[in-house]
């Protein structure tokens, strides 16, 4: 059942990355239980828009919880008290009827605010570029099924693909640590046999590019996993300690034209 | 020059894990040993004590040894502490948990607070009984036909003190907290678990520190009270 409820909404505002913010008080009545988080957001800006003020910035793209642009804290909590959603898949109907919701941005120094609630989330694309890729010339895409994986192995790759890179595992964390995005992306290749020939040299890039943005380091608290949108467990984390360890003792890569004698 | 491996936090984090199981492996001794003075008498401790100072070079090389992983576990856990902090200088003003899979809390977010109270207690307590009176202050015993250190004596007396019993109850329980998270994170740090041993571990860690700390604790109100004598 639909119905109308009134928040107070203290959001984040900041004019610019060098900017200092503070947050800013609105009232919004009138508002559907029926509408995303984001939408209330819309609702709120088009208000602002009408008084001439500038509009609350926030990301957002497909708004069916699949591309990872939008995020931001809701009462403490990344994409807001619902588990398994982003901002944008969280409903009204969450909240009740006079509840004060407060409304950060992502808070690393690896992802600093741009304006409002948006953040630069840059140093994923970093890590990513660091060795989360295959090095192969794809040419045309191939028949499916030509190479054969197990279906528990597509499985358990899947379950760690899935990630959107939306960064809420980072603003959770205790430590600010990227440990869950970065192992995700680790294991989902490694799980694979296209991406196992170069497992011992994308673990070692990944995780010191991750280290070199400034993320913290992971203490197995796990609230990562609860925030996780796309709900990616544990089990991503710890495969990368596994990866680091075997990627350790690896050989060397040999130089390119070495004799192999 | 150090390889780079050894910078990397997932690196550190495995140095934790592997200094933090040494040090477990020492608490597990050194409770074994110890649980001497549950039995009646002077006796039983005062001889476990001198068998295991009789051991000469091996102990010291021990010692040396675990003063070395305690001296790691704490500069590697300051580490990365400090690059904790740095990743987030700007705090929430909101910040709470969303449950489910997550096991934060006071005890795992403050790891290096029990660890630091854990080393102000070694601190007192290698003072007060490792380096604290010994034969040449008159704590002697015949024990085991030669003249060795009575150590019962100097534990008795120490726990006679309820200050001290307070003291080593306090730090028993905070080192039972410190190992209810970190001997499950030692696991996973060094990639050991898989979804389901890791529910079966974290139960295993909430046992293994309740029976370290537990052991420790009811040694000074066992000597307090007297119930041993």
């Amino acid at each position: 059942m639909s119905q109308n409820i009134s928040v107070k909404v203290k959001v984040w505002r900041q004019d610019g990355p060098q900017a200092t913010g503070q947050f800013e008080s609105f009232d919004l009545s009138g508002i559907s239980t029926d509408m995303s988080f984001l939408e209330m957001l819309d609702t709120l800006n088009e208000q602002l828009l009408k008084e001439g003020k500038r509009p609350v910035e926030f990301d957002s793209d497909c708004r069916e919880g699949i591309c990872g642009s939008c995020g931001c804290m809701i009462n403490g909590m990344a994409h807001g008290p619902e588990r398994g959603a982003t901002v944008c898949q969280l409903h009204m109907r969450s909240f009740k009827n006079g509840q004060t919701i407060v409304v950060e941005p992502w808070r690393a120094t690896a992802f600093p605010v741009i304006k409002d609630l948006v953040v630069d989330r840059s140093a994923f694309d970093r890590i990513i570029a660091a060795g989360g890729y295959v090095s192969v010339k794809s040419g045309r895409h191939a028949d499916a099924n030509v190479m054969l994986v197990p279906k528990d192995t597509a499985e358990k790759a899947m379950d760690v693909a899935q990630c959107i890179g939306c960064g809420a595992c980072v603003a959770a964390c205790p430590n600010a640590s990227a440990s869950l995005f970065t192992g995700a992306k680790i294991t989902h290749l490694a799980l694979l046999p296209q991406g196992k020939v170069e497992a011992a040299r994308r673990v070692q890039r990944m995780t010191d590019q991750m280290d070199s943005e400034g993320f913290g380091g992971c203490t197995n608290i796990g609230e990562c996993l609860a925030a996780c949108p796309k709900e990616i467990k544990m089990e991503a984390i710890v495969s990368m300690r596994r990866e680091f360890i075997k990627g350790a003792f690896a050989e060397p890569p040999r130089q390119a034209g070495s004799d192999n004698a | 020059m150090l390889p780079k491996i050894f910078s990397s936090s997932v690196f550190k984090k495995i140095l934790m894990s592997l200094t933090g199981f040494g040090l477990v492996g020492f608490l597990i001794t050194h409770l074994i040993g110890n649980a001497n003075l549950y039995r009646s008498g002077s006796d039983p401790f005062n001889t476990y004590a001198a068998k295991l100072h009789s051991l000469g070079p091996i102990l010291e090389v021990a010692e040396i040894g675990l003063l070395g992983m305690f001296v790691l576990h704490i500069v590697t856990a300051l580490q990365l502490k400090f690059r904790s902090r740095n990743a987030r200088q700007d705090r929430y003003a909101v910040n709470a948990s969303k449950k489910g899979p997550s096991k934060s809390g006071f005890i795992s977010q403050n790891m290096a607070l029990s660890g630091l109270l854990i080393l102000a207690f070694v601190v007192l307590h290698v003072k007060q009984l490792h380096f604290g009176p010994g034969m040449d202050a008159g704590y002697v015993t015949n024990v085991t036909g030669e003249s060795t250190r009575d150590i019962h004596r100097l534990v008795v007396e120490t726990f006679s003190d309820p200050l001290n019993v307070a003291l080593y109850v306090a730090a028993m329980i905070v080192l039972g907290l410190h190992l209810r998270h970190g001997f499950w994170s030692a696991f996973q740090s060094l990639g050991l678990t898989c979804e389901r041993s890791s529910k079966a571990l974290y139960i295993a860690s909430g046992l293994l520190a309740a029976l370290i700390a537990g052991g420790f604790l009811f040694m000074p109100i066992w000597i307090y009270f007297g119930v041993q004598s």
